[in-house]
């Protein structure tokens, strides 16, 4: 027969000062182990991150449905673009994948400093990133490029034009909020681990953060071919 | 005696409307059946396995696969049935008869418009013979409307920036309302009227009394040349547009190295585009009409160039004659060949 | 045999454990937020019913003469979406998912308690924007959204309504979450994935359409938005954009959305049946994987929305037939919950009268959704009054009555006490009679023609529409008595003690209000779920 509960002192927080566990000061207190907690964190963030696949899908799936029926203008508008700055911020958030994955190693080591160091890095070319995104958008306002009443385009419909800059503007847009999220996740990563929270035995935030930056990062990689090298062959 | 006083179902007054109520019928009677089943085990069993004792626990019951097994395949096999059926008579639905009597509908809010080819135009009523096979193009003005007729048991969405299509063949002369289904806004359960099924002889008269405005072609060929299209679509092909001489239902090269048919989709496409759609061994220069033409003119235009059909009648008589029906056979699929100078009568199986 | 001293409430238990308004406002006790969601939606449920009211009341007469045109507009759409979003798509599992899965599955406390937390806030902010989207003059676009009347024709508060269903749906997706990683990672030792009560599993198959749907409802909602705020072409035929585009995006969530607010109740029903025949849910796998079945089929059929809009009938084919396969597993789940019966020992309290009142109704409008699957007669009744009586039957027949069952069965394990029982009978007969009376009428109305969404109609339509207002007025007293009693029940209720009902199941192993942490010590598992001949062999 299951274990009956009986009533019991309720503490006064899950995080406690008294660990439910003894010397387990990071083990809250619904779980069992940290093992358990770990798990649970990870798969959470798995879960959370097939969410924003579908997300974004329903955007991909629109962009695909318009590319099929509007090849040709969106070609022209796609070929608007900057081919270089895409191209180099593409290299600049691979990159940042990889201060990231380091940063994740660091903290499996227990390394503050070089975990400060790499999580920096990530930040400084997230923002590398998104200045670059600023400048482009500032570009494609110059051009008349942004969709509504001073639209302008040479050599193709600019009504399907249009709707080639409203997909393109809003999906790396949102793209964009993402990668602002994530600026919120690694100062948050940095001051914890500043402030020593972090051991070889327990930095499952580094590694939930860590899985957060590679799909932001795996969202761009999609987004860059699909709107920037369409018909660039020609 | 009692259906009349208490409805449970429309009056059938086309060729479809008997095929559905069949079908509605046999659902009827599987869902009542397995309604019964269902009702009379549970309230049997409430009954006779009623809890006698307190603490009473249910007894074991061997759980066999083969139950499970049969009460899955049999709604399979039941629902199977169900589909075939169903999906019969809605190709049917899809698959208008060769010859038909065009009627164009613009939707807008909140009324129909219809136009006869001989020119009629109506504002939510319509007037049909009986026994004829129909065929509505449809075309909405500014939002998603949906033309509806219960005793016809047909219903199709009138979506913005296309043509959708619909047919029936009236069996019964009367009055048979319609509806708009498909919310439209402030006015949607305004937009409603009824489809005259007339004997034929009286609906040729009706005809006759018709508008003295002439048949949609010949208004469509006064647009054409209001508009300018003769400049450049001269008849003898000499001009910067191709010659629309017979071109409609047949196929059109285009530079991508495509080939599609010119029918009513494309000619809208053409016309509202700019640059045109790109016809091979002609510069992209055709200026856009969007916001000059509205979708009544479109439909006009449209009706025009198919009377440009043949090689020897360029212009269509001037409408308000009965019995002149400039469209003459309209084929539902775009012929191999040279188009219809064939009479009507062709009858096609429902 | 069991003693027949008084019983007494537990001294401590999660609703005292604290007091003062911050202690429930910064809770991350699962059963402390699952009664903020029991609040909430209740309070949402009123508000939706009452436009439900206006609706009906104009409907006593063809002529639109109670309220104006784009008033009437609004009271149908500020009906849905409230009812839909703000109350039928949290009810279950944000109720009794946040209280019963832990307790269920022997855990102290969800995977992610201040996600949790979060997620009402998220509803609460969502309902908020709904609520000024309301008040400030009201949406008219119908639930649905459908573009380009709701991007360009409606004068309404469409943005704000857009937005705060999106943000709404973050909730659901949070709660989604939190149970799948729950009921993945933190079951007691020995409960396998086979021993899970079939609540659970039906909250499981929920969850992952919550988490793989919603999504795509939020970037449909966001693109409407963006349209309206700037004017953008995305779903505007002038741009070459498609309206169609956004009917396939809206209905591929809100398709699998219906079974979202089904398959909890069907978990509740399931919980019901084996609790009051006392006897096991007869195939167990098969409930269970039907759960499963729902859900995945439940993705591929969203077309069947469109078979009028303009979609091709190869396509229309395909869908029609996956929409009749996505019916079979429900049909299995009724069938073994009449098996059940079988040799069970019955007893007709007020939970199973709502359990079995939802085999019933639910039966009908499973059926009549094989009316609307078959392509030849949706022509007929698509967009008709048809199509409201068949999931009214399945969201009210069926998701409310789960809904009602689950309040009064898990009342006393929540509140710790008994409400009054022959009150409650009277209710859910109420409910089932009024139910039939205003919604049997309705397939007939939709058959004969009636489009639905109409403010005024033709004359002979009447006679229908006033037996459906009728049977409007019976189920709204019948909703209304719940109310009374159930909170009569908090003061002058008798102490539940730990298991009423002498079910089975972790969650009636606990005091009944529960502790804060539900469990001394994580309990282990060894017996089956529904296992009445081993309770019977302990007590002895």
């Amino acid at each position: 027969m299951p274990d009956v509960a009986s009533p019991q002192e309720p503490p006064t927080s899950h995080v406690s000062q008294t660990p439910h566990v003894p010397g387990e000061p990071h083990l809250m207190h619904h779980f069992d182990d940290m093992e358990q907690q770990r798990e649970t964190a990870t798969l959470g963030m798995w879960v959370f991150l097939v969410t924003e696949v579908l997300f974004f899908g329903g955007l991909f799936a629109a962009y695909m449905i318009y590319r099929v029926w509007y090849p040709t203008t969106f070609g022209v508008a796609s070929r608007q673009l900057n081919i270089y700055s895409g191209a180099g911020m593409t290299v600049v958030l691979i990159t940042s994948s990889l201060t990231m994955a380091m940063a994740v190693h660091a903290a499996a080591q227990g390394l503050r400093r070089r975990i400060m160091g790499f999580l920096g890095l990530t930040l400084f070319l997230g923002i590398v990133f998104v200045a670059l995104k600023g400048m482009e958008y500032y570009h494609e306002y110059l051009e008349h490029h942004i969709p509504g009443h001073g639209f302008q385009i040479v050599g193709a419909d600019p009504n399907h034009a249009q709707i080639f800059f409203s997909l393109y503007f809003i999906m790396t847009g949102l793209h964009a909020l993402h990668m602002f999220i994530g600026f919120g996740l690694l100062l948050t990563m940095m001051y914890m681990a500043w402030r020593n929270y972090f051991s070889a035995k327990w930095h499952t935030p580094v590694e939930v953060a860590g899985l957060y930056w590679h799909f932001v990062d795996i969202i761009w990689i999609f987004l860059f071919p699909l709107l920037y090298l369409v018909d660039r062959h020609r | 005696m009692w259906p009349r006083l208490f409805p449970l179902f429309p009056q059938e007054a086309s060729t479809m409307a008997g095929r559905v109520d069949a079908l509605y019928f046999f659902l009827i009677g599987v869902s009542a059946f397995f309604i019964v089943l269902i009702a009379s085990l549970v309230v049997y069993f409430t009954f006779r396995y009623r809890r006698r004792q307190r603490d009473e626990i249910g007894r074991p019951v061997t759980a066999g696969y083969t139950l499970e097994v049969v009460w899955t395949v049999i709604p399979v096999l039941l629902t199977m049935v169900m589909f075939f059926w169903a999906a019969n008579v809605y190709f049917s639905m899809a698959s208008p008869p060769l010859d038909t009597l065009d009627v164009y509908v613009v939707a807008k809010q909140w009324m129909f418009k219809f136009q006869q080819p001989g020119g009629q135009r109506e504002i939510d009523e319509l007037h049909v013979p009986v026994g004829r096979a129909v065929r509505l193009t449809m075309a909405s003005e500014d939002v998603i409307h949906d033309l509806y007729i219960p005793a016809f048991r047909i219903k199709a969405d009138i979506v913005p920036g296309r043509y959708t299509t619909m047919w029936f063949t009236a069996t019964k002369p009367g009055s048979y309302h319609f509806f708009c289904a498909q919310y439209c806004g402030t006015k949607h359960s305004g937009m409603t009227g009824q489809v005259v099924v007339m004997k034929p002889a009286d609906y040729e008269a009706w005809l006759a009394g018709g508008s003295g405005e002439g048949s949609m072609a010949s208004q469509g060929e006064k647009l054409f040349q209001d508009l300018g299209c003769i400049t450049c679509h001269q008849m003898d092909g000499q001009g910067r547009g191709p010659s629309l001489q017979g071109l409609y239902g047949h196929q059109v090269q285009l530079t991508t190295g495509q080939a599609v048919t010119a029918d009513d989709a494309y000619l809208r496409t053409c016309i509202l585009t700019p640059g045109g759609t790109g016809v091979a061994g002609y510069q992209p220069i055709m200026p856009s009409f969007q916001g000059v033409v509205s979708e009544d003119q479109l439909l006009q235009l449209i009706e025009y160039i198919k009377s440009l059909a043949s090689a020897a009648a360029p212009t269509t008589p001037q409408g308000g004659r009965p019995g002149s029906r400039p469209g003459e056979t309209h084929q539902a699929q775009p012929p191999q060949g040279p188009t219809p100078k064939t009479p009507p009568a062709k009858k096609q199986p429902q | 045999m069991e003693t027949t001293e008084a019983l007494a409430l537990p001294k401590t238990h999660y609703l005292n454990a604290e007091y003062g308004i911050r202690s429930w406002l910064l809770t991350t006790d699962h059963k402390r937020i699952a009664i903020l969601y029991l609040i909430s939606i209740t309070l949402f449920f009123a508000v939706g019913a009452t436009f439900a009211g206006v609706i009906r009341l104009e409907l006593l007469t063809p002529a639109g003469d109670l309220v104006s045109d784009d008033t009437y507009n609004k009271m149908f759409t500020m009906h849905g979406i409230v009812m839909i979003f703000l109350f039928l798509i949290p009810s279950i599992p944000a109720v009794f998912g946040n209280f019963f899965v832990p307790m269920m599955i022997g855990a102290r406390d969800l995977a992610f308690p201040k996600i949790n937390l979060l997620s009402w806030y998220v509803y609460v902010v969502g309902a908020i924007f709904t609520l000024v989207a309301i008040t400030a003059g009201g949406v008219d676009t119908g639930w649905t959204f459908y573009t380009p009347f709701s991007t360009q024709a409606s004068n309404s508060n469409v943005l704000t309504a857009a937005i705060g269903v999106f943000i709404a749906g973050f909730s659901s997706i949070l709660t989604g979450l939190n149970f799948i990683v729950t009921i993945h990672r933190m079951r007691a030792p020995g409960m396998t994935w086979m021993k899970m009560p079939l609540f659970l599993w039906s909250i499981y198959a929920t969850a992952l359409i919550n988490v793989l749907g919603t999504p795509v409802l939020a970037i449909t909602l966001l693109l409407v938005a963006v349209e309206r705020a700037f004017h953008l072409g995305i779903f505007n035929p002038a741009y070459g954009g498609d309206p169609v585009l956004f009917q396939h995006l809206f209905w591929f969530y809100s398709h699998p959305a219906v079974y979202i607010m089904i398959l909890p109740s069907m978990g509740v029903v399931s919980e019901l049946i084996a609790a009051f025949t006392r006897h096991s849910v007869f195939g167990y796998k098969a409930v269970a994987f039907s759960s499963l079945a729902i859900a995945v089929l439940g993705f591929l059929v969203w077309g069947h929305h469109m078979f009028v809009a303009g979609i091709s009938v190869y396509s229309a084919m395909i869908f029609s037939v996956l929409s009749f396969l996505v019916a079979i597993p429900s049909a299995i789940k009724v069938f073994n919950w009449t098996a059940t019966l079988y040799k069970g020992s019955v007893s007709l309290d007020a939970p199973m009268l709502y359990a079995l009142g939802f085999i019933g109704l639910f039966t009908v409008g499973g059926l009549t959704g094989l009316f609307l699957a078959s392509l030849g007669v949706d022509v007929q009744v698509h967009d008709t009054y048809f199509v409201i009586a068949h999931f009214h039957y399945i969201m009210v027949g069926g998701a409310l009555m789960g809904y009602l069952g689950a309040i009064h069965y898990w009342w006393p394990k929540m509140t710790g006490r008994l409400y009054n029982e022959i009150w409650a009978k009277l209710a859910a007969l109420t409910v089932f009679l009024g139910f039939n009376l205003t919604f049997f009428p309705q397939f007939i109305l939709g058959y004969l023609g009636m489009p639905r969404r109409y403010h005024a109609y033709p004359p002979e339509f009447q006679a229908l529409n006033v037996l459906s207002t009728a049977g409007a007025t019976v189920l709204g007293i019948g909703y209304l008595m719940p109310l009374i009693y159930l909170l009569l029940s908090l003061k002058y209720g008798r102490v539940a003690g730990p298991n009423p009902w002498k079910a089975t199941g972790l969650e009636w192993q606990t005091p009944s209000p529960p502790p804060t942490f539900n469990f001394d010590r994580t309990p282990i598992v060894t017996k089956p779920p529904y296992s009445y001949e081993q309770q019977e062999a302990d007590l002895a």
